[in-house]
């Protein structure tokens, strides 16, 4: 009759802990978040509670936070922080983070070329 | 006598499906998606078949998170938002009409995430309320018109039970003046629909390209 080795019975534990989490796996996330979808919301639900200078205020404290965590901004956050600032008049701005959209994620290149297209022309 | 170590994890497994609460769901086939896999999703605002006037954006403003984390490209929903309107679209409704094609010269997205809002609210009872989000998922190639995965979640929370301190917590401090949970319950419990909706295993979304995952499925 042999012993269970140590090597089964660690995996049977291990296998149970993870089983016991349920159906759902928990994933890291990739980005440091911040108050992106938190401005949209507002900005949707309750605009008149949050400006979009105040918007901007919020993106830019998160960028640095961002930053000091050496984390990346999500997907997107650099063309809504550009259209934020086109809202406001503020072009230069606006065309500039554009561009780091597109550096960021190639994936936005056709959309933000067309945006970058409009913004040359107002 | 010893109880050799596949017996226990046997065991084990049957104990951790009880205590997980598992339904035993058929696992999704995801041979369309590995035909087709995309790189940038482009999702619109959902169609809103509730009562909730403020569904479409209120659930929008949560759905950026878990795809991005999932490792895709997401397109910024608001800009999106604002270029469809400006582009003869000013609906949800009419948003979810544009021609895949379109979706693919005139944005570069490789595939669409389709949402319905089927339920999204709270419904108030004089000792008890219930805060219901029940979603449906469509995620379709815009260069083929292939459906390349699709899901629902329904989640409901009763605040009154166990809810009112996870949703409390979940509102991030900066904003929580303008958040208020009491009023829209519904925007918190869609974070947590929004995990059944995608991680739950075997049925849920695959990992795209950004993810340490990529190419592994749920």
């Amino acid at each position: 009759m042999s012993r269970p080795s140590f090597k089964g019975t660690a995996v049977a534990v291990l296998l149970c802990a993870c089983g016991v989490t349920g159906c759902v796996t928990q994933q890291p996330t990739l980005y440091s978040w911040g108050n992106y979808e938190n401005t949209i919301y507002a900005e949707y639900v309750t605009p008149e509670k949050l400006p979009p200078e105040k918007q901007i205020e919020l993106l830019e404290q998160d960028y640095q936070q961002a930053r000091a965590a050496n984390k990346r901004v999500p997907p997107g956050w650099h063309a809504h922080l550009g259209y934020l600032y086109y809202q406001l008049g503020k072009l230069d701005q606006a065309r500039q983070e554009l561009l780091t959209e597109k550096a960021e994620f190639p994936e936005s290149a056709i959309f933000m070329d067309r945006l970058l297209a409009n913004l040359q022309k107002s | 006598m010893s109880i050799k170590p596949i017996s226990l994890i046997a065991v084990c497994a049957a104990i951790s499906g009880l205590l997980g609460g598992c339904k035993t769901v058929a696992p999704y086939d995801y041979s369309n998606y590995r035909a087709h896999p995309p790189r940038s999703i482009l999702v619109l605002p959902p169609l809103n078949e509730s009562l909730n006037l403020d569904g479409t954006y209120s659930y929008l403003s949560t759905v950026t998170q878990p795809v991005a984390d999932h490792g895709y490209y997401v397109f910024p929903v608001a800009v999106v938002d604002r270029f469809l309107k400006e582009n003869g679209m000013p609906t949800a409704g009419e948003m979810q009409q544009i021609p895949l094609d379109k979706a693919a010269s005139i944005l570069g997205a490789d595939a669409v995430l389709f949402l319905t809002l089927k339920q999204y609210g709270s419904k108030y009872q004089l000792l008890n309320s219930v805060t219901t989000v029940e979603v449906q998922a469509r995620l379709v190639d815009t260069r083929t018109a292939t459906l390349l995965w699709s899901g629902h979640a329904l989640k409901q929370v009763n605040p009154n039970n166990s809810g009112g301190g996870i949703l409390a917590s979940l509102v991030a401090a900066a904003v929580s003046q303008i958040i208020n949970a009491k009023t829209d319950s519904a925007h918190q419990v869609s974070r947590m629909a929004n995990v059944d909706l995608f991680e739950q295993k075997t049925v849920g979304l695959p990992y795209g390209p950004y993810s340490p995952r990529f190419n592994q499925f749920p």
